[in-house]
């Protein structure tokens, strides 16, 4: 077998600098998940199509199953575990809790971050801004009713805030 | 008292942790020193095993090899029957059927490795159709290939024919259905003859997975220690299968004196684990001049698969929903098992019934058209209502209203308007639309005498500060089991619902409440519950520590002095039947369930007659589910119930080839997406249940029962064409229309 060596490249990872050692055609998925234990995001098909692996490369949603480590370096990265602020969870999250979006939870994170994404082009989504933009995140539980509810909530907290 | 936590939707108990990405999934557990375990399965779907040969360039003695001869116990899955080995020994019966073990501490390699495992064959002539295996085209399971039958009688259906107004018959089918919870299945193992065997993992039932580790090791049950990790959706794919996938992990665990992990990608989690069971469904149908039912002949085959499994009881349920809920004085269903060379089939939300209930409520439309009736009319003279019997001979004693929830899912989906509309605009036009309903029942918790078999405890223990854990088997797969436990266990001691915490389901530290399975969790387990905070309420007054009215604090006060002075404030509850029920085993007779759950279901389509792609625009979901617990989650439920019967019925198919399933990836087996979905409007009545917890009737696996036939049944309008199978993808309804225009039916 041909051996191939790891390299060394520097990333940020949800705010926090890091140095990454991983063989450049590692699977970002598995340098999250293994090496920086950010269980986080989960794996539900290895292939790009179920969106259980979502995370953010420079503020674009990606498949992490589908990029290669190398294409980490010298990106920000945004997971899971870097939406809430501390213990004070994102709105969107607080409205995952609160209006049942979540419930096996697999696809919980993924989908987190596609409609974190999908707030920030569409602050006032239609119901079809919301289809779609959630089209790429498999859920088998919720039928997505309860998510696109979550999502309409959350939306209308954000705008009080403001 | 502290708020009520019953009938409103308190935050799910778990949910800050799903939301975090903190709760741990079996693939999430830090097992560092774990090596990886895999799976060498047969090439082909039936023959004889000549040899295993390790090939290519691989440092094979570095790898731990488990084979038959390795299993300290009974090489068997021990289930209902005894038929199925661990690991297959000389005969294969299926494609993918295991046959040795293999691990390695090196993932990659042995991935790579497991590859070049070849197993010679001899291979024999397999069948893979209900039709061959009736036939006995091949003899593969048994003398006759029948895993299982049943029969249903009530009056005498053949003195019926010959006067009767009309008769008749149809033919349905419904093909196997792949659960596809988003998590993989997967297991962790721990194991040594002095330690016995730890076996960690996302499943639904833990004491199934330890009855089986018993008889594979020959050691006790308290040897065999089954923990929970968080699962990520279950549907039934995560009843039965995981015994396997612990059993497999456990020997190599065993074998290697190191932790073994064994998580499926999901290419082989598709290929390798059950699905729904494929059915064929003949119905012979006789009515009187009024459009009344006079007799129902139902003959309800499904594919088993290779092995028995749980497939008798998905043949029960199947059974005994086989008529629907109408009354009808003479009825006959026989049913079969039939077992083919294909992956053995199992428990799929619905189990059974969401088979028997396509057909019936296909049928039911046919059967309204020859009697000259509107589909809602005829059902409507021929519902079931209280006092009066089942096929089975049980007498309904709730207040069933089948003729109200429909009349009220007629006039949220505007039924009426939007038929006469669609017929008249649809002339001409390439977009058909149509809408069509579906009516049923589903039988809440085990069939028959099962959870008097069952017989499922519960514990529940106090600490000094008053908070109160629930100890039970019963696993949190994403329906609410913790949250609604918490709701019950709250208000029956008059505390805070922030105040009760659920165990983490461990054979070692709660006792068996169950399996997690037949939407028996929040009705069965639910009560039980409730019972043990009772029990617990009782302890403390006996003691003389809490009266009849208390608060909250001077509840954790006597539970403070309790424990001060006894030790330890715990209690165990036992299910104990509800009086009046009996059921016939042997000639399937009596009352089937405690209660049913009762439905009307309307779906409206868009079919384009260019692409023929089917759309699903509209979904109203009525049902009478007895007292909801949790409006937000128990609509939940129904919205993904909904979801996954649109997705059996013109989404999702399994496309067979040689024996195993060659779609087996998320991008070839299409399962609806938000852009899929329609709007899911769920609406609830309340016929409280007095032996479910606080009134609640199962409603799990309801909605798969009718969402799949009220979608054909709006096809069939748009299209005014018969639909007798599922899943009915574009390139199915273009060849039904093309044959359709060749015999000259349908509209153009």
């Amino acid at each position: 077998m041909v051996s191939v060596a790891k390299v060394n490249f520097d990333c940020t990872i949800n705010g926090e600098k890091k140095t990454i050692s991983a063989y450049p055609m590692a699977r970002l998925l598995d340098v999250i998940r293994e090496d920086c234990e950010l269980t986080g995001t989960k794996e539900g098909c290895g292939e790009g199509e179920c969106g259980a692996c979502t995370i953010m490369i420079d503020g674009e949603l990606v498949n992490s199953c589908l990029v290669p480590a190398l294409q980490a370096d010298g990106a920000e990265i945004k997971t899971i575990e870097g939406v809430a602020t501390g213990e004070q969870l994102h709105v969107v999250q607080e409205s995952f809790v609160v209006n049942n979006g979540a419930q096996c939870g697999i696809c919980t994170p993924g989908m987190i971050m596609a409609a974190l994404k999908l707030l920030e082009e569409h602050p006032d989504p239609s119901p079809d801004d919301i289809r779609h933009g959630l089209a790429g995140n498999l859920c088998r539980c919720t039928g997505y009713m309860k998510i696109f509810e979550s999502v309409l909530a959350a939306c209308q907290s954000m705008k009080q805030e403001v | 008292m502290a708020n009520a936590a019953i009938g409103r939707s308190v935050p799910r108990k778990e949910g800050r942790s799903k939301v975090t990405g903190e709760i741990q999934y079996i693939d999430d557990l830090s097992f560092p020193e774990a090596i990886y375990g895999t799976v060498i399965r047969s090439p082909v779907a039936r023959g004889k095993i000549l040899g295993v040969h390790f090939e290519g360039d691989f440092p094979w003695d570095e790898f731990i090899k488990v084979t038959a001869e390795d299993i300290p116990g009974e090489n068997r899955q021990a289930l209902i029957l005894n038929d199925q080995p661990c690991l297959a020994v000389d005969r294969i019966n299926h494609r993918e059927e295991p046959v040795l073990l293999i691990a390695h501490p090196n993932k990659h390699l042995l991935i790579e490795a497991r590859k070049h495992v070849r197993i010679e064959v001899e291979e024999e002539t397999p069948i893979y159709t209900i039709e061959d295996s009736d036939a006995k085209k091949e003899v593969i399971w048994g003398e006759d290939n029948i895993l299982k039958k049943y029969r249903v009688e009530k009056g005498n259906v053949d003195d019926v024919w010959a006067s009767a107004h009309k008769v008749i018959e149809g033919e349905y089918r419904t093909g196997a259905q792949e659960q596809l919870y988003i998590e993989p299945q997967g297991m962790v193992a721990k194991a040594s003859p002095e330690d016995g065997v730890t076996v960690w993992g996302s499943l639904q039932c833990p004491y199934y997975i330890q009855g089986s580790l018993e008889v594979l090791f020959g050691i006790p049950a308290d040897q065999c220690r089954v923990v929970y990790a968080a699962t990520g959706g279950g549907f039934g794919g995560k009843e039965e299968y995981p015994t396997v996938i612990a059993g497999h992990t456990a020997l190599l665990a065993w074998k290697s004196g190191k932790t073994v992990k064994m998580i499926y990608d999901r290419a082989e989690d598709m290929a390798v684990t059950t699905k729904r069971h494929p059915s064929l469904t003949r119905h012979k149908t006789a009515i009187d001049k009024d459009g009344k039912l006079l007799a129902m002949d139902v003959e309800f085959l499904l594919d088993g698969g290779a092995y028995a499994t749980l497939t008798s009881v998905v043949l029960s349920r199947g059974t005994i929903h086989a008529v629907g809920p109408y009354l009808c004085p003479n009825v006959r269903v026989n049913a079969r098992a039939l077992a083919t060379n294909l992956p053995p089939h199992g428990a799929f939300r619905g189990f059974g019934a969401p088979q028997s209930c396509f057909a019936i409520e296909r049928h039911m439309n046919k059967v309204a058209r020859a009697a000259g009736l509107t589909p809602e009319e005829f059902r409507n003279r021929n519902f079931l209502n209280k006092g009066q019997r089942t096929a089975t001979g049980q007498l309904i004693e709730e207040n069933v209203d089948m003729q109200g929830l429909l009349t009220t899912a007629l006039e949220k989906s505007d039924y009426h308007a939007k038929k006469a509309r669609f017929a008249k605009e649809n002339v001409g036009q390439r977009i058909k639309k149509g809408i069509g309903f579906a009516t049923f029942f589903h039988g809440a918790g085990f069939t028959g005498s099962g959870e008097k078999h069952l017989a499922s405890t519960l514990g529940m223990e106090a600490d000094r500060n008053g908070r109160i854990r629930v100890l039970a088997a019963s696993t949190e797969i994403g329906q609410g089991a913790n949250t609604v436990f918490s709701q019950v266990a709250a208000d029956t001691l008059k505390i805070s619902y922030d105040a009760i915490d659920i165990e983490k389901p461990d054979t070692e530290k709660v006792p068996n409440s169950g399996p997690t399975v037949a939407s028996r969790t929040s009705m069965i387990v639910g009560n039980l519950v409730a019972v043990a905070a009772k029990q617990l309420l009782a302890k403390l007054r006996e003691a003389q520590l809490l009266g009849d009215e208390y608060t909250p604090d001077q509840f954790n006060s006597a539970c403070d002095q309790y424990i001060e002075k006894h030790g330890e404030l715990k209690v165990i509850s036992e299910y104990s039947q509800p009086p009046g029920i009996n059921w016939d085993e042997e000639n399937y007779q009596g009352d089937a369930y405690g209660t049913y759950a009762w439905a009307a279901y309307v779906a409206e389509v868009e079919v384009d007659t260019l692409t023929y792609v089917t759309e699903v625009k509209d979904f109203v979901a009525v049902q009478e589910i007895g007292k909801v617990l949790h409006p937000i989650m128990a609509a939940g439920q129904i919205e993904g119930g909904v979801a996954q019967g649109v997705g059996f019925a013109v989404y999702e198919k399994v496309v067979w080839r040689d024996g195993v399933m060659i779609n087996n990836q998320m991008t070839n087996y299409i399962m609806p997406t938000a852009s899929d979905v329609p709007e899911i409007r769920v609406f609830f009545e309340e016929e409280p249940y007095a032996y479910g917890a606080a009134g609640a009737k199962g409603i799990g696996e309801l909605p798969l029962d009718g969402s799949a036939p009220a979608v054909i049944n709006a096809v069939e309008d748009a299209m005014k064409i018969d639909i007798d199978f599922i899943p009915m993808l574009p390139e199915d309804l273009f060849e039904l229309i093309e044959s359709a225009a060749n015999n000259g039916q349908g509209e153009e």
